[in-house]
């Protein structure tokens, strides 16, 4: 008799296996021809500046498809697998790669920067983690994330009626009225769950601003979360699902614009990976947050009056940066409301990841390891010498905050939305 | 006998290799293709694949500090070999009699000197950082190995045909190119080629999200 415990890691494995071969395309495969084995994306690596560890190596997290790779696309891998040199992927190979694909990368893109020979590996490990979705061999707690927001539009399990309640405190504090489900509005707002319940000041900051530049705005009441959990998975159909809800509410509403959150992932998601995603281009153009706030500025819709001196430097999100190209709004309004303003020695698109990019802050297993590599960023920050960071996304704002008191830092961790908001002219 | 085959037919040979097997790659390389990207692009993304194509050749802050050894060697090795392989005097001539039929200047024997000792010196160096850190020594494979070990011999038996001026030394340094014409194609060695579409690539796909690759 065959075990169908068996019988459903093999189907498991080559429906791994049959994905990989579809994620390589003629980038992934020039790549895997170029790499020259130098190692010097390992230097821009935090995981393995901050341990030595070898394994942490960005290239060698991606040891299964060019294994995969090596064996379909080049003549000696061929001759190879002819002659039984050479066996195909197995389940060991997605076991033994988990935690490096999944722990120990922040699909930060640092180390696509510095390949002498143009290797973008972030692009490739991205790719990755579809295969290793279907293998089963995904962290719990990411896995978990992305049901609850299937379930119930929130990584956080926040609903509408949380996001109500937080609302109602904020229209009580400003006097503002926040429209939902404005028909005709121009732009729509999503939010990250992290900013409902942990940064609630974000959602008050945008509100102002707003009612400041007289922008027509709503919020949908049908979508609203924008963080997408299915593309730190790397589940194609989680995050088509994720990213399908924001563009029909968008679509339903008729809004010119809608605006990504601060948060970093969600950016990308929405922006970069979801017209991919759902097979066509939106009938409406995606803003980041500070992108419309420079704008603003630009325009003389948003003034502002005086401005903070308190030295402070920016920890720019990976995903809003380096892999997003939102790299001169923040520094435009910093220089506006912040005299104090320093830029850090690896900056903007060379900046270093605060560890919690990719889901990792969502895997509770790699708590310890990320709270390692927060070494790097706290090197960073006492090279300057500042006592407050400044950044643009939730997700990276808690990482921050739970690595600077591990460290037992006293480094202050605030939103650039409501810092620009703090200098409004009333 | 075996020298004329060396000089003729297995020259042919090699180089036909070499040159069928490159275009093969780049084909079998580029033919997959990639899918259409929907996203609307900020920027060009022709501009930013040109840009990226020569920028990659100066290094960013990290590897100029990290990975300076790499980097130093690098250079050396690679601008030493380029200047043996289209400026020394021997190769000139080779290659205006078998393939253009015109030669240019060559290096003088001080120069040919000081780009072989630094092509050695750089190609020593990345092999033993090779063989010694323990990032490169996990993620090398044979073929690194053995590409880097033929070139080190071409490039030996070269210079040892240059200074004693023998028959035999050249056939030897002859037979080790070709070896190495007929390897290039299925090895590491096609990022000799590979390393403008992988950069081309980057460089347009960051380009159209407004980032300078
Ligand atoms: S830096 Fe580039 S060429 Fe060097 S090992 Fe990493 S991916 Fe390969
Ligand atoms: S994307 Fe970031 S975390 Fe992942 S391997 Fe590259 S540098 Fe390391």
């Amino acid at each position: 008799m065959r075990d169908a415990g068996a019988d459903n890691m093999n189907d498991r494995i080559a429906a791994a296996c049959d994905e990989l071969r579809r994620q390589i395309d003629a980038r992934v495969s020039s790549y895997f021809s170029s790499c020259v084995h130098c190692g010097l994306c390992a230097e821009a690596c935090h995981f393995h500046v901050e341990t030595d560890d070898p394994r942490y190596t960005p290239i060698y997290k991606l040891e299964p498809m060019r294994k995969l790779w090596r064996q379909e696309h080049t003549l000696l891998g061929r001759l190879g697998a002819v002659l039984g040199r050479s066996s195909g992927l197995s389940e060991r190979d997605f076991a033994d790669w988990e935690e490096l694909v999944y722990d120990s990368c922040n699909l930060c893109g640092r180390c696509s920067m510095v390949c002498p020979l143009g290797i973008d590996i972030t692009y490739m490990l991205r790719k990755q983690r579809e295969a290793f979705n279907l293998s089963g061999y995904v962290p719990d707690g990411m896995q978990k994330a992305l049901e609850r927001t299937l379930d119930t539009g929130s990584p956080m399990g926040v609903t509408l009626k949380t996001l109500k309640a937080t609302l109602a405190h904020i229209e009580k504090a400003t006097g503002l009225t926040i429209p939902i489900d404005r028909e005709g509005a121009e732009y729509m707002t999503l939010f990250s769950s992290m900013e409902v319940v942990n940064f609630p000041e974000y959602i008050e900051s945008i509100a102002r601003i707003f009612d400041a530049a007289a922008l027509s705005w709503t919020i949908s009441s049908e979508a609203f979360e924008a963080t997408n959990a299915g593309i730190q998975v790397g589940s194609r159909d989680g995050a088509k699902e994720i990213v399908s809800r924001a563009v029909d509410a968008a679509e339903k509403l008729g809004v010119k614009y809608l605006i990504s959150p601060e948060c970093g992932h969600a950016y990308t998601a929405i922006r970069w990976e979801g017209p991919n995603l759902i097979g066509r281009r939106y009938k409406f153009e995606v803003v980041h947050i500070l992108e419309l706030l420079d704008q603003l500025h630009r325009e003389g819709r948003l003034k502002f009056s005086g401005s903070s001196d308190t030295p402070m430097t920016l920890h720019d999100p990976c995903q809003i940066v380096r892999r997003g190209g939102v790299v001169e709004p923040p520094r435009n309004l910093l220089h506006k409301v912040a005299s104090g303003f320093v830029e850090s020695t690896d900056h903007a698109a060379m900046n270093w990841c605060c560890g919690g990019g990719g889901g990792v802050s969502a895997n509770e297993r790699a708590e310890a390891l990320r709270l390692k590599v927060f070494g790097r960023k706290k090197k960073q920050f006492e090279e300057l010498g500042v006592d407050t960071v400044v950044t643009a996304c939730a997700n990276c704002r808690i990482v921050l905050e739970e690595g600077l008191e591990h460290y037992e830092m006293e480094t202050q961790v605030i939103g650039l939305t409501e810092l620009v908001a703090e200098y409004l002219e009333q | 006998m075996i020298g004329d085959f060396i000089d003729g037919p297995l020259w042919y040979f090699s180089a036909a290799v070499f040159l069928l097997g490159v275009i093969w790659r780049l084909i079998a390389i580029l033919r997959i293709g990639v899918t259409v990207d929907l996203s609307v692009a900020r920027s060009s993304g022709a501009g930013g694949a040109l840009r990226t194509l020569f920028s990659r050749s100066l290094p960013r802050r990290p590897v100029l500090t990290r990975g300076k050894l790499q980097f130093v060697a690098g250079y050396m090795f690679h601008l030493g070999l380029f200047a043996l392989l289209f400026l020394a005097q021997p190769h000139v001539e080779f290659i205006s009699r078998r393939i253009t039929g015109f030669g240019w200047t060559t290096l003088p024997h001080w120069g040919f000197m000081l780009v072989s000792e630094a092509a050695f010196a750089g190609l020593l160096l990345l092999l033993l950082y090779r063989l010694m850190h323990p990032v490169t020594r996990l993620i090398s494979r044979a073929g690194d190995y053995a590409a880097s070990l033929l070139v080190f011999l071409v490039m030996l038996s070269g210079c040892l045909a240059l200074a004693r001026a023998y028959e035999p030394l050249r056939l030897l340094h002859l037979l080790l190119a070709e070896l190495l014409l007929i390897y290039f194609p299925f090895s590491t060695l096609m990022h000799a080629f590979t390393f403008a579409v992988s950069r081309g690539y980057t460089g347009a796909g960051m380009a159209r999200k407004g980032v300078n690759a």
